[in-house]
């Protein structure tokens, strides 16, 4: 939903980067976006694409790595991933769960080149 | 030569160290701080109202209101004698630290016991941002489905207090308040529920006694901190 100003908080830490290495060319960004962390991949890209045209890193494609949900059984530890908080642990059966994964809004890599 | 360095960090990473900074200035003044969010149309600013109204004249509460714009909202809960300042984002569908932390120039922290936030209707972004506050409420009216628990579950599952606010329609909607209540313990088992009226008071005191308990085991939960370090 605000995939806009997240883009633009991407785009804020590439420019930070970019001042600590002024001779550096940016030629690639890569996120990592969970499942469950309200962050729609493809609108993010497309904001992105927007905040990058006509500056100065353009070029620069934002590759998404997507995290599904995992779930921990409280049981039994079990981890696995699983569509919502509710789906029963496949390996003991038992209702409740954890979230151990899939909000994840990340910054993974910058490549460059100097 | 392309190289590809490695960054592993949090995009959202300058908000959580706001919030977190936030968070040390609420407990070094014994501050407790609400994060209230909802659809828009719950009954936020009611709610807020209602408890405006009843606290005595003294109490050392101020309310920070968040909408995308208009300063109808600030102006309603300015009425009861307590500071309320609005946050006008011009577009942004929720509050973040660095907002809050701008605003609050505008208070004294050691003069306040209590900080209300409101945050922008919307059951969704305000989820990932961390206000520094002590804890989420997810409000949620009888007048939309039962199902809002299972359809937003991030904001259920993060909020320490739930309340299904427009009781008094009940005869009149559809609205099964035992699924809500059960969904809501799905999504997030052992969450406190609440039911309110702003039309008739009905819970009102129930939630302001909340407010009262949490603050309460806020400061003590401070004292043994300090006591055991």
């Amino acid at each position: 939903m605000h995939e806009l100003s997240i883009a633009a908080a991407i785009l804020d830490k590439v420019a930070a980067e970019a001042e600590r290495r002024p001779r550096a060319r940016f030629t690639k960004v890569g996120v990592r976006i969970g499942e469950i962390s309200g962050i729609d991949p493809d609108a993010l890209s497309f904001g992105f694409e927007c905040l990058v045209k006509d500056t100065q890193f353009d070029p620069l494609p934002l590759e998404i790595e997507f995290c599904p949900r995992v779930q921990r059984c409280l049981a039994c530890a079990h981890e696995f991933p699983a569509p919502d908080s509710m789906t029963a642990c496949p390996k003991c059966g038992h209702l409740a769960t954890t979230c151990i994964g899939g909000e994840d809004l990340d910054i993974v890599f910058m490549e460059i080149e100097e | 030569m392309t190289t590809r360095v490695p960054v592993e960090q949090k995009v959202l990473n300058e908000n959580q160290r706001l919030a977190l900074e936030l968070r040390e200035r609420y407990r070094q003044n014994d501050v407790f701080c609400v994060n209230l969010i909802s659809s828009p149309g719950s009954g936020k600013t009611s709610l807020l109202e209602r408890t405006l109204a009843e606290f005595p004249i003294d109490t050392r509460v101020a309310v920070l209101t968040g909408d995308i714009q208009t300063e109808n909202d600030a102006r309603r809960l300015a009425q009861f004698g307590f500071p309320a300042r609005q946050i006008t984002t011009g577009g942004t569908c929720h509050l973040d630290a660095k907002m809050i932390d701008k605003h609050l120039t505008e208070f004294d922290l050691s003069e306040l016991d209590l900080l209300l936030i409101e945050n922008v209707g919307n059951l969704v972004c305000p989820s990932s941002y961390d206000l520094g506050e002590h804890a989420k409420v997810v409000l949620l009216s009888v007048t939309e489905g039962e199902d809002k628990p299972l359809k937003y579950p991030s904001i259920f599952a993060k909020s320490e207090l739930c309340i299904i606010n427009k009781i008094d329609l009940l005869p009149y909607v559809p609205f099964n308040l035992q699924q809500a209540r059960d969904n809501a313990q799905r999504v997030h088992p052992g969450i406190e529920i609440i039911e309110t009226s702003c039309t008739t008071a009905q819970g009102v005191d129930t939630w302001m006694n909340w407010l009262d308990e949490k603050r309460r085991q806020a400061i003590v939960a401070k004292g043994t901190a300090s006591a055991v370090s």
